[in-house]
């Protein structure tokens, strides 16, 4: 035990693990807020849906840098790397973003329903994703990128200060838009017919929601990688649902459940050199159980 | 009749809709409705499945607009001045909310741009909750309550949004008999205090029996709009309380719900 303290203080010494420390906290305690609507909205696909439009989007992104770098003149080379910085924030973000906004409009109007929606967009920008890198490779290694990309890659740990301060920039405005309209996203999930007769503006806030929902999703990319976003969202207040009875006290369960899993997948995972996503996630479902078994001694249901 | 007259002068409309046609993706449901609702009367909407009944719902809340034709706020209504029970959804059977802050997202609309809610907004939805009786369930989870419980939760919501006129889709749908009477006494109270009411239903003895005013919407248009007595006395109404009476009201259906329900 002590053995593995020292090797965890040895760790925390360096400036990359603490920034993946704090990117790690930062990100889960934004999916789990959001989680908590996207599951009583039935949406709990959509994090899966956006995070695979979002690796399409990176896969257009670097073939559009490699074909930039290609013609070799100097402002296409700028363009370039302002591409490719961020993990290719500049195109993927507003992808995403377009992507959530016309999935969660399926509402009463459109001709294919939500979940099927959901499913098209997901396997269609997977099979674009990986057909253009695969055309196209921006490095020798594909299937490393494309692994990287589906489960995490490991720069979580190759962060620079800059990303941590985009990263905490983008979630500290999640967090504050979260709280603000807290009530308003309880009214619009809760009962969205009833939020728009009595005069609120229900169109407004679910936009609102898609738009926090890609923002996450593309911050989170980084941590987990798009195939285990997902988790990151449901798990914990899934968890949190099956014991607590009330909208708030789900949402405030669901922020510690998740932060305390990431804390503890990050830490594990350095301890164990075990890949970061899938620990963290590995610690949600643990959670998961416990909080079923726990469940099961509640009076009631 | 001569009730009506009596009333006549202190009545005044609320809501007018003129030779409306309503329908979605172009094509017409039902066409033709002509009514109007007056402060402190208790509207019957009847009609078959299929009738329109949830478009003209629709219409008259703004969530989707008339073909044709005229819908009317006056009376110092607003079109989004509206307390609404909705029908249930899947979502919300098993919601995680307490019943305080189902009550309390009523005043949602009051709060305009403030994030929170203020003293008064708060004291509305307890003074609410007692009113209807549920004050002792504050803490209570949603999805743990009773059919008729919901109701009444969804019903004090509506109540905390405005206290000027209720729309009630279907609100004893899935209910045992015995909360279905419940909540039908509750909405004539409520409507005793001076509330105006909508109400959607396919129950047509109980329409009867409570509403002051009927509208009968049959396939693609209006089969009758007037005073419950004149509905009794009507051909229109004559032969669906008979059909009521044979078949042994429409009932069986929605007890059938509430048994699969439980």
């Amino acid at each position: 035990m002590s053995e593995q303290l020292s090797t965890l203080r040895y760790y925390l010494e360096f400036d990359f693990v603490r920034y993946a420390i704090i990117v790690g906290l930062l990100i889960s305690l934004c999916a789990s807020l959001l989680g908590v609507t996207l599951v009583l909205k039935r949406f709990s696909f959509i994090g899966d849906g956006l995070s695979h439009v979002a690796f399409g989007a990176i896969a257009v992104s670097s073939v559009l840098t490699f074909g930039l770098r290609a013609i070799g003149s100097e402002a296409t080379g700028r363009l370039a790397e302002v591409l490719s910085e961020n993990n290719h924030t500049v195109i993927v973000l507003p992808l995403t973003v377009l992507a959530a906004v016309l999935l969660l409009r399926t509402g009463q109007n459109t001709k294919i329903k939500g979940d099927a929606a959901v499913a098209m967009i997901s396997v269609g920008s997977l099979a674009i994703g990986y057909l253009l890198m695969n055309r196209f490779p921006s490095s020798s290694n594909i299937s490393g990128d494309v692994c990287s990309t589906l489960f995490g890659s490991t720069s979580i740990l190759t962060l620079k200060g800059s990303d941590v301060v985009v990263c905490s920039v983008m979630a500290a405005i999640v967090i504050v838009t979260f709280v603000v309209f807290y009530n308003k996203i309880f009214a619009v999930t809760f009962d969205e017919s009833f939020t728009r007769a009595s005069g609120v503006n229900a169109g407004l806030y679910n936009l609102m929601i898609a738009i926090i929902t890609a923002v996450i999703i593309v911050i989170s990319m980084n941590l987990v990688g798009s195939l285990l976003i997902s988790a990151l969202i449901i798990f914990p207040s899934l968890s949190a649902m099956r014991i607590l009875r009330s909208f708030r006290g789900v949402v405030i369960c669901s922020a510690v459940i998740s932060v305390f899993c990431a804390g503890v997948g990050i830490i594990l995972s350095i301890l164990y050199s075990t890949p970061v996503g899938s620990t963290i996630v590995a610690a949600d479902i643990a959670v998961f159980l416990i909080f079923s078994f726990l469940s099961l001694f509640r009076k009631g249901r | 009749m001569e009730e009506n007259e009596k009333k006549a002068p202190e009545r005044e409309k609320q809501l007018v809709c003129r030779n409306a046609s309503l329908g979605y993706e172009g094509q017409t449901v039902t066409e033709g409705l002509d009514f109007s609702v007056c402060r402190g009367d208790y509207l019957c909407i009847l009609g078959e499945n299929g009738s329109g009944k949830s478009t003209l719902v629709k219409a008259i809340l703004g969530l989707r607009p008339q073909i044709s034709g005229e819908i009317e706020w006056c009376g110092g209504v607003k079109a989004n001045e509206i307390g609404y029970l909705p029908q249930q959804t899947v979502v919300q059977r098993d919601f995680p909310a307490s019943v305080r802050e189902i009550v309390r997202s009523g005043c949602l609309a009051k709060t305009g741009l403030r994030p929170f809610f203020n003293h008064e907004e708060k004291k509305l939805a307890e003074s609410t909750m007692k009113q209807l009786g549920i004050d002792s369930l504050a803490k209570r989870c949603y999805r743990d309550l009773s059919g008729g419980q919901q109701q009444r939760v969804l019903l004090a919501r509506a109540l905390c949004a405005t206290r000027k006129m209720l729309l009630l889709d279907e609100p004893v749908t899935g209910l045992d008999p015995r909360a279905q009477l419940d909540l039908y006494e509750l909405i004539t109270n409520l409507n005793k205090q001076g509330i105006t009411i909508i109400m959607v239903s396919h129950d047509v003895a109980a329409a009867v029996r409570y509403a002051s005013h009927i509208l009968h919407i049959g396939s693609h248009r209006q089969l009758f709009f007037g005073t419950t007595a004149e509905y009794t006395a009507s051909g229109v109404g004559q032969s669906f309380l008979a059909a009521e009476e044979t078949y042994g009201a429409s009932a069986p259906s929605e007890e059938k719900e509430a048994e699969a329900d439980e």
